[in-house]
């Protein structure tokens, strides 16, 4: 028999994050801080909203790009947070999750061989995608002593003569790094004279704290060669809802929604029902949710601190990105000792690329409980470790 | 600060005031300060204890009394409201919008404890004019806690 996997398919790797969880799967009683959704319950009123929804028969597909009213509340919302203008019916496509969008997006902008700038550490989608849309993924391996943010000059020294997009994932899973305004402005003129188009990965805008998000297609110049992805999972805590979206210039929305029309005919329609209420009627619910979040945040913060872990102080997302360089292991190690020994799990930060080495992932998507229990168990196995170093 | 402070005492009022002023990003004098102070402003009451009273061996029966009555000069409804509320067996009182004027809740050891309290006690004020009494069967959701609720996480382990 022949093999009949694609070569292309056979030699992209498989996420980091799932040998890990094979790992912990095996275990009992473990400790998880490793979840990158959160944990709050979807709101009662957007739950109930889905439910009336089958109640009242909505079982059909909606139109390729989603509900009118839905894509209406999503530009006004956009408008409301993001100081964003994007017309509903022509820039404004409705996907299965932010991970749809990204998809799409890639396989509408990208020619063979044409190269995509992917900071890293970053979510574990863009790499593959870019490699199943027959572009060539070029990592930007950002630094710790930066924040993780992008720099104008990491951004000028990537780019060649090929360089067709870039990937901006801010607020960042796994780093937590968020970027200003100002900060923004410095890469986004280098973006317009390298005439590059954006794909910014704006799904966690919700989850900025003591600052307010910026969205990059709001600056002169950029709206017209980006794609702003956002969607319901994490702000609202709708992520097995699977509802996403993507804002760009017409003739790119037109065109991923081509390709969206074949491959998935059009998100569910259970939660585009739910989602509008979401946007109606959600804003408090989010406003409660991020409270919640910058506590934990600058609780987790302090803990670190104080077993002497050092972790610069993140503003967005709900993770945090410690460094354990000083004692000598790679993170695949630091996070399989600290599992078989205390049966805490935390998310090594190569799983999101090669220059997460030396750092782990942890997230506070859990009560403040849960947290102080895991975090108890994470300062002694620190503790037990300075022992040895010393 | 404060309506934050309140927030979380009003869901967890025994919360360590070390960890409360770190979750708030300040320190714990202040917390201290501003808590004394809004209990001596009686802005907190008191701290309560939430039990699930099914789940030990001691019977209480929780009854809803719909009172109507009639206000008195100068006094409105605050003096017959007084004299129902000074019974100890009388967990709150409600002035209310609608077709009745009081909400009483009551709690006792038997259903003959709490009739016993409405006919001879509340019945008889000259005030009231008539009450109607609901008997509590089940307690689901108390002080914005569900009773019943099993809090298992049910997300995979470990997500991107």
């Amino acid at each position: 028999m022949r093999n009949w996997i694609s070569d292309k398919v056979m030699r992209l790797e498989p996420s980091g994050i799932r040998k890990f969880f094979d790992i912990v799967s095996e275990m009992e009683d473990v400790i998880s801080l490793g979840v990158g959704e959160p944990d709050f319950d979807t709101p009662w009123h957007i739950r109930e909203e889905g439910i009336y929804s089958l109640e009242k028969g909505r079982t059909f597909y909606t139109s390729n790009a989603g509900l009118k009213e839905l894509r209406v509340e999503i530009c006004k919302y956009l408008h409301r947070r993001c100081r964003l203008d994007y017309d509903p019916d022509l820039e404004t496509l409705v996907t299965v999750g932010g991970s749809e969008a990204i998809d799409l997006a890639m396989r509408t902008i990208l020619n063979p061989g044409d190269e995509v700038l992917i900071p890293q550490p970053s979510f574990v989608s863009y790499l593959p995608c870019a490699v199943l849309a027959d572009g060539v993924p070029k990592v930007i391996e950002l630094k710790a002593e930066n924040e993780f943010r992008l720099t104008k000059q990491e951004l000028l020294d990537a780019i060649t003569e090929k360089t067709r997009l870039l990937v901006l994932p801010y607020p960042n899973n796994p780093t937590g790094a968020v970027m200003t305004g100002e900060e923004l402005e410095e890469i986004v003129e280098v973006i317009i004279e390298k005439d590059l188009f954006v794909l910014s990965d704006e799904i966690y805008s919700e989850l900025t704290y003591e600052m307010e998000h910026v969205s990059i297609a709001g600056f002169p110049g950029m709206k017209e060669r980006t794609v702003t992805i956002n969607g319901f999972s994490k702000g609202l805590a709708m992520t097995g809802w699977r509802l996403g979206y993507a804002c760009g210039p017409a003739e790119v929305i037109a065109q991923m929604n081509k390709v969206h029309q074949f491959a998935v005919m059009c998100a569910p329609t259970t939660s585009q029902y739910a989602a509008i209420t979401a946007l109606q009627n959600g804003d408090k619910d989010v406003a409660m949710m991020r409270e919640a979040y910058n506590g934990r945040r600058r609780y987790l913060m302090h803990a670190l601190e104080e077993m002497g872990l050092p972790c610069f102080e993140p503003f967005g997302a709900f993770y945090v990105f410690p460094c354990i360089q000083e004692f000598g292991m790679t993170s695949d190690e630091f996070a399989e000792r600290l599992l078989a020994e205390e049966k805490v799990a935390v998310v090594p930060g190569t799983a999101f690329g090669k220059c997460g080495e030396g750092f782990l992932r942890i997230s506070y998507a859990y009560s403040l409980e849960d947290l102080k229990r895991a975090l108890e168990r994470l300062g002694n196995f620190v503790k037990r470790l300075k022992g040895e170093i010393k | 600060m404060r309506e934050q402070i309140l927030t979380f005492l009003e869901k967890n009022s025994r919360i360590d005031l070390k960890e409360l002023a770190i979750i708030l990003g300040t320190d714990e004098v202040t917390i201290i300060n501003e808590i004394s102070k809004m209990e001596k402003e009686k802005v907190i009451c008191g701290y309560h204890t939430l039990i699930d009273w099914d789940k030990t061996s001691s019977d209480k029966v929780t009854a809803l009394i719909e009172v109507r009555v009639t206000p008195q000069r100068g006094q409105g409804f605050d003096s017959i409201a007084e004299r129902i509320y000074n019974y100890p067996e009388v967990r709150s009182v409600y002035l209310i919008s609608g077709s009745y004027d009081l909400m009483v809740i009551l709690e006792g050891k038997t259903l003959r404890e709490v009739s016993g309290f409405v006919s001879d006690k509340l019945s008889t004020l000259d005030t009231v004019l008539s009450t109607a009494t609901h008997f509590v069967l089940k307690k689901y959701k108390e002080h914005g806690t569900i009773f019943a609720k099993k809090s298992k996480d049910e997300r995979m382990l470990v997500t991107p």
